[in-house]
C-alpha cells in the first residue's frame, strides 16, 4: 500500500475573495493524478460548500485532504461556533446567514446538504463555544 | 455548440473566452450560489444576475461552460481579470435572463 498524498490548506476569516481557493486547488491536483469527471465534480462541490461555511459561519480553519487510489477523504476543521442544532442545519432551506452575506449568493440553506448528496460518508463533530470538524470521504 | 461558436453569434458581450473550445451542453438559471453548485449540470450556460468572485469559483467547481450576467450586471474589473486567469468563459448581457436563457436554448 502507498502512503496517502496530503494536502492542507488555511482557509482565512472573512476572506470572501479567497474562498473558494483551496477547493480549486484541490481540484487541479486531482484532475492531474486522473480523477475522474464525476468524482472531480462531487469532490469540488463538497469542498467548497465546507470551505465557504468555514468563512462565512466559523472563524476560518483548515482543510486536510488525504488521497488513496481508494478514496478522498476531506477533513475541515474550525473554531467556530459550533453547531448548536445540527438537525435543523442539515435541513435544505436553513440558515442563518446575515443579509450582507446573503447579497452576495450564499444563504440559501443548501451548503450542507449539497456536502452530504455529493459524498459517500460524512461525519459532524460539533460543539457549541469550541468549532466543528467535518469528515467527508468520495470513493473513486 | 461551442462557447467560441456563441461568442460569434455577437448575441452577448464577450468578457472572458479563456476556454473557447468548452461545449454548451444546457442552460441553467439561478442566482444563489450554493442552488447552483448543488443543481448546475455540468457544462452548462449558467444565466445569473450575480457578478462577484465566488460566482467564478462556483463555475470552475461546477463545470458550467460559460456564465452570462444578465440584467445589464457588469463584471467588475476584478472579476473580469480573474475570469481571465481562472479559466472561466464570462459573457454580459443587458437582456432579462429568462431572454438570455432563451437565446442560447434555441441554438442548442
Ligand atoms: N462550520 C460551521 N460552523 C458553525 N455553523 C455552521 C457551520 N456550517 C454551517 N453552519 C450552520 O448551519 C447552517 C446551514 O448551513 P448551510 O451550508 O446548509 O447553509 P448556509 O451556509 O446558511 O447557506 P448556503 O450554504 O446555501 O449558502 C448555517 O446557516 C449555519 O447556521
Ligand atoms: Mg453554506
Amino acid at each position: 500500500m502507498s502512503e496517502p498524498i496530503v494536502l492542507k490548506y488555511k482557509v482565512t476569516d472573512g476572506e470572501f475573495q479567497h474562498v473558494g481557493e483551496a477547493s480549486s486547488s484541490v481540484k487541479k491536483e486531482l484532475r492531474a493524478l486522473g480523477v475522474s469527471p464525476d468524482a472531480l465534480r462531487r469532490i469540488s462541490v463538497a469542498m467548497y460548500e465546507g470551505e465557504v461555511n468555514m468563512v462565512i459561519h466559523a472563524n476560518g480553519g483548515t482543510i486536510t485532504v488525504e488521497i488513496t487510489p481508494q478514496q478522498v477523504k476531506m477533513i475541515l476543521d474550525d473554531v467556530g461556533p459550533g453547531i448548536p442544532d445540527l438537525e435543523k442545519a442539515m435541513q435544505a432551506g436553513w440558515s442563518t446567514a446575515p443579509d450582507e452575506i446573503r447579497n452576495l449568493g450564499f444563504g440559501a440553506g443548501m451548503g450542507l446538504p449539497n456536502m452530504k448528496a455529493n459524498t459517500d460518508t460524512m461525519e459532524i463533530d460539533t460543539r457549541v463555544g469550541e468549532g466543528t470538524r467535518i469528515t467527508m470521504t468520495v470513493n473513486l | 455548440m461551442t462557447v467560441s461558436s456563441l461568442s460569434e453569434k455577437k448575441i452577448f458581450e464577450t468578457v472572458s473566452l479563456a476556454d473557447p473550445d468548452r461545449e454548451i451542453g444546457s442552460v441553467f438559471c439561478c442566482d444563489l450560489l450554493s442552488i447552483a453548485m448543488g443543481k448546475a449540470p455540468a457544462d452548462c450556460a449558467w444565466v445569473t444576475v450575480m457578478s462577484n468572485i465566488n460566482t467564478l469559483a462556483v463555475a470552475t467547481l461546477a463545470d458550467a461552460s460559460v456564465v452570462i450576467l444578465a440584467e445589464g450586471q457588469r463584471p467588475d474589473e476584478t472579476v473580469a481579470a480573474k475570469a481571465a486567469e481562472q479559466g472561466v468563459n464570462l459573457f454580459a448581457t443587458p437582456l432579462p435572463i429568462f431572454e438570455a436563457a432563451l437565446k442560447i436554448q434555441e441554438l442548442l
